[in-house]
């Protein structure tokens, strides 16, 4: 299958070594990886912090780059729900009808990284080595948005070597939400705090979820506090090998 | 003929009112929520109450296979009564009055106080016992009628703990959620008459002193005044569901019952009642059905109150209907099942919001009954701190998976940011947000722009992380997250960089 990778603006320029992996493992399943270089970011930050006429603006440009792809995918649940509950809402009001059409088109193309494997390439086992003590934390928009249920866990349940440790409260918030951790910062903080109580006391090593969002602002929290835990995303996990470890 | 209103009926031409009452802060939500995360014993009595409601709706809801049903099915009442509100309120209007009880129309807050005080001095009384309702608590109606000379007497034990500490309620099921047993034995021993010294912080010393206290003046008030949960216009009917039978005392005892409803909780049938007698107790309280429901049809000879009024209170419920993002909030039956998923809730109590409807709902509720653009309620200058107000989410989406409604607040919280933005876009300078969201946006736009700034950023942040790998301290706004939380350090390429050079062959 061809797949189109949206890598989203915070991998592109952060995160690189998550995109690696993405398409690191979806080539080795068999298919073929695109990057559309054209590509930037689909606006949420914009659309979430109220700026809903800039957002219209890189929806255009998101629907424009990827608008001939057939099958579309991104390691992140935040931008996916982004594209997929975001886009067309913010054209229509926009007055756009023609463009909400368009992006619904795109929109129905658009998976997260577990959905497609999961869904449409039906593969829950990848063949995945990660021999490590990990815990999962559920995003927000993966769980509530996306909708992605358990098929990050299927997906982890079958990498060997690792240890998947049970994360209490796992669905409540990081404390992120974009410009909220800045705009609210101490209601964040007190929301990370719990997180990370839950996270370090999990006993893992590694605590990963589909999104480089969420996993930066844990991440930069468990930094601060030099705690053991290190923050990996999901599609790094699926990516690693015996042969090809990460 | 085309529909004007669709909410209260008002002549063409004449603007539906705005909310004014207790409906704002006097400060902007993240200085409030700074305060109340300070502050160790609040935190933990929430976290506490919270969590223990949390987990009773839980197991109330699971047990019902019907649960998603039912709110859809709440959910299609709540837009199509919505939809002809206007109808249904003058419905309600003709039954109640064929049935004998006085219907009163209140564009806002003042006039509603102005309705409810005018009808207890009528009686002579100088005293009315209350029955817990959001509705008199939103207009502010205890102050009102003290200065009028009447004392209101909060008789539902929460909002009497409220009262007794001349507090404000926190929450809207559970308003003095915000204190804990040993703190309200302490002020009923300071403010409770004729109390015993030696009172238990037990849940049940505290309710049993309270019923003391109360008793005697559920025998002699002369006036009630109650909210409603639920009016069903075909019948004239109003219902109010409750835990404690301190309602029903007040709705059957007194001669003279007047009740303050929004007019948003209208509903066309008997037969809605179904849903909503199933939808409501199961998402505030966590019951299967609540202690006590009272339903009550006008007036009924040798049978509970002599004199009905009805006051239906508008207060910016018409303008935020007429609004596509206020008309749903308006479909919310106040349960608080959003408040106690909220982790943001959780952390900063109700008091941080300002307005008496906190947590996610209130979020959208408050700014959106009073406007965005609206100067505050009374003296105070001209800062609008209803706009910090649908800030204050991290959009995780908690609030809408419970809504038993289905109230879609994180849409709702969006849209009411674009509105507070657009509000701030009107000013003469555009804020430094405005201006790095434009410039942001300009950049994205390109991939060659952006692209550029990538490499600029990524020089930048390696110049200043080059020591520890890690950034722990970064310049104004984004100081507000290294606070608290290191900032990645940028790579040494980025993945479009590493894209073209390991895939040549691809454009």
């Amino acid at each position: 299958m061809r797949i189109a990778l949206f890598v989203t603006c915070l991998v592109d320029a952060l995160y690189p070594q998550v995109g690696q992996a993405t398409a690191a493992l979806l080539e080795r399943l068999g298919h073929q990886v695109l990057f559309p270089a054209g590509q930037t970011c689909c606006g949420q930050m914009h659309a979430n912090t109220g700026y809903a006429r800039e957002a219209v603006t890189l929806v255009r440009h998101h629907v424009d780059v990827f608008e001939d792809a057939d099958v579309i995918v991104t390691p992140s649940g935040s931008c996916g729900g982004s594209v997929r509950h975001q886009h067309a809402v913010l054209a229509r009001d926009a007055g756009d009808e023609a463009l909400a059409a368009r992006a619904r088109a795109v929109a129905a193309r658009t998976y997260e990284l577990s959905e497609l494997l999961v869904d449409v390439l039906g593969v829950e086992d990848v063949g995945a080595y990660y021999p490590r003590r990990v815990t999962y934390h559920p995003t927000c928009h993966s769980l509530r948005v996306l909708r992605v249920g358990d098929r990050p866990l299927r997906l982890l349940r079958q990498v060997a070597g690792m240890t998947l440790l049970e994360l209490p409260d796992a669905a409540t918030c990081c404390g992120f939400g974009g410009t909220f951790a800045v705009k609210n910062a101490a209601t964040s903080t007190a929301m990370l705090a719990d997180k990370m109580r839950h996270i370090v006391g999990s006993g893992a090593e590694v605590v990963t979820a589909g999104d480089a969002s969420c996993l930066m602002h844990i991440g930069g929290g468990l930094s601060r506090l030099r705690a053991p835990t290190r923050t990996v995303h999901l599609a790094e996990i699926l990516a690693s090998t015996a042969a090809g470890p990460r | 003929m085309s529909r004007v209103f669709l909410g209260v009926p008002a002549p063409p031409g004449v603007p539906a009112p705005t909310g004014v009452g207790q409906l704002r802060g006097t400060r902007p939500f993240p200085d409030a929520a700074r305060d109340a995360l300070a502050d160790p014993q609040l935190r933990r009595n929430l976290a506490h109450a919270t969590g223990v409601i949390r987990a009773k709706r839980a197991a109330a809801v699971a047990e019902l296979d019907d649960w998603e049903a039912l709110r859809l099915a709440g959910e299609a009442i709540k837009r199509a009564t919505m939809a002809s509100l206007d109808t249904h309120l003058v419905r309600l209007e003709a039954e109640v009055s064929a049935r004998g009880g006085t219907v009163h129309w209140a564009r806002d807050a003042r006039e509603a106080n102005a309705i409810v005080t005018g009808l207890v001095r009528s009686t002579g009384a100088d005293e009315v016992v209350k029955v817990k309702s959001m509705a008199t608590q939103e207009i502010g109606l205890n102050d009102a009628l003290t200065a009028a000379g009447v004392t209101p007497v909060e008789t539902d034990l929460a909002e009497l703990i409220v009262q007794l500490g001349d507090d404000r309620p926190s929450h809207i099921l559970v308003p003095a959620i915000h204190r804990n047993r040993a703190e309200i034995r302490d002020l009923f021993l300071r403010e409770m008459p004729g109390v015993d010294p030696d009172l238990a912080a037990e849940p049940r010393a505290l309710a049993m002193a309270a019923r003391a206290h109360l008793r005697r003046t559920f025998l002699r008030a002369r006036v009630a005044v109650s909210g409603a949960n639920l009016a069903i216009a075909e019948t004239g009917t109003l219902a109010v569901v409750e835990s404690e039978g301190n309602g029903r005392m007040c709705l059957t005892l007194p001669e003279t019952l007047i009740t303050v409803m929004g007019i948003e909780k209208v509903l066309p049938r008997w037969s809605d009642l179904e849903v909503f007698l199933q939808l409501l107790p199961r998402s505030s309280t966590g019951e299967r059905m609540n202690p006590y429901t009272s339903l009550w049809t006008g007036v009924t000879p040798g049978d509970g109150p002599r004199v009905f009024h009805l006051v239906l209170l508008d207060n910016g419920r018409t303008a935020a209907l007429a609004d596509r993002t206020g008309r749903d909030a308006l479909h919310c039956i106040r349960c608080s099942a959003c408040l106690n998923v909220c982790p943001v809730y959780e952390r900063t109590g109700g008091h941080a919001y300002g307005s008496i409807y906190p947590g996610p709902i209130g979020a959208v509720l408050a700014p959106q009954l009073t406007g965005i653009h609206g100067t505050p309620d009374g003296d105070g200058g001209s800062l609008d701190f209803n706009g910090s107000l649908p800030f204050a989410s991290s959009l995780c989406g908690a609030c809408f998976d419970a809504c038993p409604v289905r109230i879609d607040i994180p849409s709702l919280l969006v849209r009411l940011r674009a509105a507070a933005v657009d509000a701030a876009r009107e000013r003469a300078l555009p804020t430094a947000e405005a201006l790095t969201m434009a410039a942001a946006a300009q950049v994205m736009a390109s991939p060659t722009r952006f692209a550029a700034a990538e490499t600029a950023a990524r020089l930048g942040g390696r110049l200043a992380g080059r020591r520890s790998g890690r950034l722990s301290a970064l310049p104004w706004p984004l100081s507000a997250w290294t606070a608290t939380r290191d900032a990645p350090r940028p790579p040494a390429q980025t993945f479009r960089q590493w894209w073209s050079h390991t895939h040549p062959d691809q454009p």
